[in-house]
């Protein structure tokens, strides 16, 4: 398609706003299927406030069009403390369910903060790394204070446990802080603390979370135990062969052997449902939004869009990346939402900001290039 | 990231394409719960299709403890309705065994009437109880003819590798029920149910309907068998009747016997305890399975085989004086006084043993014994029932091979008179007395007619099954028929017990001493009476009528009895009474036996 054509279309970003809208989509659809109860109508109250979540999302990502991201530089840092202040308040007021405290209750909404966390760690960390750095890629000492950016949640994050958002907060720090520039020798030193951080953090691990990464390894060790999970999703994933066996005749999600299946593993629940042919074309929608999302970055107006843009990607690439490895069995069970898709409304909220986020820097770009 | 998507992509087609079949079978596997409908299984009737077995159904007692919000207490009042207790261990060993949730436990089988009121009635106070209603497996006449239709149980661990049976399933354990039982059992239906992961049954996604069990018509006469039970009644032996034109079993009582009822739905401990620590070993199937000693009517034996070898004719003169000195040692005749001079004919009606004694002697115990084993002896009749005895029929060769050691002589003596190492079942015996009836066909006996489909038309037919043609010499049997006959018609016959008003009654009598005593014999002079139960001789009496025309062959055993003549002729008299009742004599009707010429061929099996 001509560039011309494409500039007198819109300032606004056609493919990533329908990618976003056609994920949430399929997101709706498999919620009710996994929340369908043979005696409950299949417009329930989970299905009903996930729609709720999807259009509030979309006014703020139609919004965020006219929002200058450059604004975030202001808004950033507290930003992150308000993130890192909700994750305190969790350990204290948390809301806990299945021996986690994970949300803080708001009466009429279970707010995640380690959702929010994702967004805030992006923030303050290309806020940071928005300095062109010194020549030859930042050195180790210049890493200390995003180590503590970093640190201070994902310590939070673990301790209520939740691996996956911990995970997920690390890799995100990481991937921008080497699209930054880090220095030979930076790099080196970061991936030999890795390294020593591997046996130590298993020790510091909970016993269940050691348990699903031996389930992992072996799942049939204890199939009605913690590898129950991947076991479950694999036969749910298998079973949908080709074509899938149809909207709303899963039965591994409908009939509950699935567990969690309206959030971490919503993917199988589709793919039951769909077959193959679902989860490409699933796959090929977050393919071409983060391929969007790269290339929104190499054509930021400056570099704090840029890694903006990268940082933002990078959030659903991760949780793309390990809730499907985890659902389809190449990964241990971390507990991770299917970005868009997998219900829940920080989620979802988190989610829709982040790719507002986008819209504006590729909006801006448009008006001063 | 594109390595990331494709890793995924290639992750999927293994799972969703490759391995679909496999998970979804494993879906399936989740879901779908087997409920098994167990087939009726099919009826027994006797030859005139009356039925004697049936299956009725029965109620259990089951319990889905995840539906009672108070277990503890629905227990109690369970227990207090049924009026027993132990609900709970019953439970708890469920769960021990890996019950899934909410797959339900069977609490008490085979409910009573009043039990079952009871529990309709207290519904509301017994939540997650309900009553299944099972097939139950019913003997119409109790313990009639209990060895032969055996009984059925629970499958065992062995019947669950064999075959397609589930746990629980009802299979059949002893006798007909064990022998048939791939007619009887029929094909077992079902529902495959949709549960979800707690096992919550949710709707019926398929029926499978059941094929109940073919019916088997037997061979037995239950007007006959009720006959043979009541003068069997209170008597410790056994009877078998056949048909001596194809070996087809009329009755077969063997006493104590036990009732079938008790085995189905779980046989309580107590009562199969009491069954298997009873002394008088009541599922033992005498008929078959008890070896005697065959005493006196063992001489038809002797009688055939010296004829046949002709060592003996029937104007052979022994001088009976009441014993016979031999090897060193007297061998004494049951008639203290002897029979002075005396031939086949009349050593054969007053049975006396120092003739019997010579005719042995003359033969030698091999040629006796080749006899004796073509008419049966020594040898398993062939029934289709499990654990038959085939007895003993020494030989010198079996002596050598069992106790490494030459036959004396006057061993021979004992086995003449069907003492020492002979032994022979009831059936051996009726085999005798058929063979002698039908003039040399040694039948293999059966006691099924056919096998029935629903429809009521026979889906398979038993033919008689002969196992051997004895080429005797008709003048032989003649005879020994005669002298039969006397027995029972001649004044001074030992069978006089076993006459039958315008009937001909050939039969012969035995009496055989209980082995290790040797003491109290009738020739000691002592009062039968006064000799203890234990140690009293065991009456035999083999018989086959009408004599010229047989229709009918019986053997019959009363342990302990005392003399033959005495014991066991009455009950063949009653049993053939009753049998001539139900089957008038009509010679036109039977194949004239007397003087059939035996095929030369002498080995011809069937099968």
């Amino acid at each position: 398609m001509p560039a011309i054509d494409r500039r007198l279309l819109s300032h606004f970003d056609w493919t990533l706003f329908l990618s976003v809208l056609a994920l949430a989509g399929i997101g709706v659809l498999s919620v009710m299927s996994a929340s369908y109860e043979s005696s409950h109508h299949a417009l329930n109250g989970l299905v009903t406030r996930q729609l709720l979540w999807i259009l509030i999302g979309t006014i703020i990502m139609v919004s965020a069009l006219f929002f200058d991201y450059r604004a975030m530089l202001t808004y950033s840092y507290p930003i992150y403390a308000a993130s890192v202040a909700l994750l305190i308040a969790v350990a204290v007021i948390g809301h806990s369910t299945g021996g986690s405290r994970r949300w803080i209750n708001l009466g009429f909404f279970h707010l995640e903060p380690s959702e929010l966390a994702k967004l805030a760690i992006v923030l303050v960390m290309v806020r940071y790394l928005r300095e062109e750095p010194p020549r030859g890629g930042w050195r180790l000492r210049q890493m200390i204070i995003p180590a503590v950016m970093l640190g201070v949640p994902a310590v939070l994050v673990l301790k209520q446990p939740d691996l996956g958002t911990a995970l997920v907060l690390v890799l995100i720090s990481v991937t921008l802080v080497f699209v930054s520039g880090l220095s030979w020798r930076t790099m080196v030193a970061l991936g030999l603390a890795a390294m020593l951080a591997a046996p130590v953090s298993w020790h510091y691990l909970k016993p269940y979370q050691r348990q699903r990464l031996v389930s992992f390894i072996d799942p049939k060790a204890d199939p009605l135990g913690s590898g129950y999970h991947i076991i479950q999703s694999e036969i749910a994933i298998g079973a949908g062969g080709t074509w899938g066996k149809g909207f709303m005749k899963g039965t591994q999600a409908r009939l509950n052997f699935l567990p969690e299946e309206t959030t971490d593993f919503i993917f199988a629940v589709f793919a039951e449902e769909f077959g193959i042919v679902g989860s490409i074309v699933l796959l090929f929608l977050y393919a071409s939004l983060i391929a969007r999302g790269t290339w929104i970055a190499q054509h930021a107006r400056d570099r704090f869009g840029a890694l903006l843009a990268l940082g933002l990607t990078g959030i659903v690439f991760w949780q793309v990346a390990i809730n499907i490895a985890m659902t389809t069995g190449m990964l241990p069970v971390v507990g991770i939402p299917l970005p868009l898709v997998s219900y829940g409304g920080s989620s979802v909220l988190t989610m829709m900001t982040a790719m507002g986020l986008l819209i504006s820097v590729n909006a801006r770009r448009r008006i001063h290039s | 990231m594109m390595a990331a998507l494709s890793a995924v992509a290639v992750r999927l087609y293994y799972l969703q394409v490759i391995k679909n079949s496999e998970f979804t079978e494993l879906a399936d596997r989740n879901r779908i719960r087997i409920r098994r409908v167990t087939a009726p299984r099919g009826l027994v009737f006797d030859c005139r299709h009356r039925p004697l077995v049936d299956t009725h159904p029965s109620f259990n007692a089951v319990i889905v403890p995840e539906d009672s919000d108070d277990l503890p207490q629905t227990i109690q009042s369970l227990e207090t309705l049924l009026g027993q207790t132990g609900i709970k261990a019953k439970l708890d060993a469920a769960d021990d065994e890996g019950r899934p949730e909410y797959e339900p436990v069977t609490v008490e089988e085979r409910l009573e009437w009043p039990q079952v009121v009871a529990l309709e009635t207290h519904q509301l106070d017994l939540p997650g109880v309900s009553l299944e209603i099972t097939p139950a497996r019913h003997y119409l006449y109790g313990s009639l003819a209990a060895h032969l239709l055996g009984y059925v149980g629970e499958v065992d661990r062995e019947d669950l590798m064999k075959a397609s049976y589930k746990s629980g399933d009802e299979i059949g354990k002893f006798g007909l029920e064990r022998g048939w039982e791939p007619f009887l059992r029929g094909e077992a239906g079902g529902q495959e149910i949709e549960v979800d992961s707690v096992g919550r049954r949710l709707r019926v996604l398929k029926e499978i309907p059941d094929h109940p069990g073919q019916s088997i018509v037997l061979t037995l006469d239950l007007d006959v068998q009720q006959a043979a039970e009541q003068a069997m009644q209170g008597k410790m032996g056994a009877i078998v009747a056949l048909d001596p034109n194809n070996g087809n079993i009329i009755s077969m009582v063997s006493n104590p016997s036990f009732d079938p009822d008790i085995f189905g739905g779980g046989v309580k401990a107590v009562d199969w305890h009491k069954l298997m620590t009873d002394p008088d070993h009541p599922l033992q199937n005498r008929v078959i399975q008890g070896a005697y000693p065959p005493g006196s009517t063992f001489k038809i034996v002797d009688s055939i085989a010296g004829m046949e070898e002709k060592t003996l004719t029937p104007e052979t003169t022994y001088e009976c004086n009441g014993g016979l000195w031999f090897g060193g040692r007297t061998y004494h005749c049951w008639r203290k006084h002897g029979h002075g001079a005396i031939q086949l004919h009349r050593a054969i009606v007053s049975s006396c043993d120092v003739f019997f004694y010579q005719v042995g002697e003359k033969l030698g115990i091999d040629k006796l014994s080749h006899w004796a084993h073509l008419m049966g002896l020594g040898e398993r009749s062939g029934i289709a029932l499990d654990n038959e005895k085939g007895g003993t029929m020494p030989s010198s060769a079996w002596k050598q091979k069992r106790y490494h050691e030459r036959w004396y002589p006057a061993e021979t003596l004992s086995v003449a008179i069907g003492q020492g190492y002979v032994t022979a079942t009831p059936m051996q015996m009726a085999q005798v007395a058929s063979i002698v009836a039908n003039g040399g066909i040694r039948y293999r006996p059966q006691f099924v007619k056919e096998v029935e489909g629903l429809d009521g038309a026979p889906t398979k037919t038993y033919e008689p099954i002969i196992e051997d043609r004895i080429a005797f010499d008709p003048e032989v049997i003649t005879e020994i028929r005669n002298a039969m006959s006397d027995v029972v018609n001649s004044p001074g016959g030992t069978g006089h017990k076993a006459q039958l008003e315008g009937i001909e009654v050939a039969g012969k009598s035995g009496t055989a001493q209980v082995v290790g005593n040797q003491s109290a014999n009738l020739e000691s002079g002592e009062d039968e009476d006064k000799i203890p139960y234990k140690y009293r001789d065991n009456g035999w009496f083999i018989a086959f009528a009408p004599k010229d025309h047989p229709q009918i062959a019986v053997a019959c055993i009363i342990e302990h009895g005392g003399h033959g003549g005495s014991a066991a002729a009455p009950v063949i008299h009653d049993v053939m009474k009753r049998f001539f009742e139900l089957n008038p004599p009509n010679p036109a009707s039977t194949p004239d036996l007397t003087n059939a010429v035996p095929d030369p061929k002498v080995a011809e099996r069937e099968n």
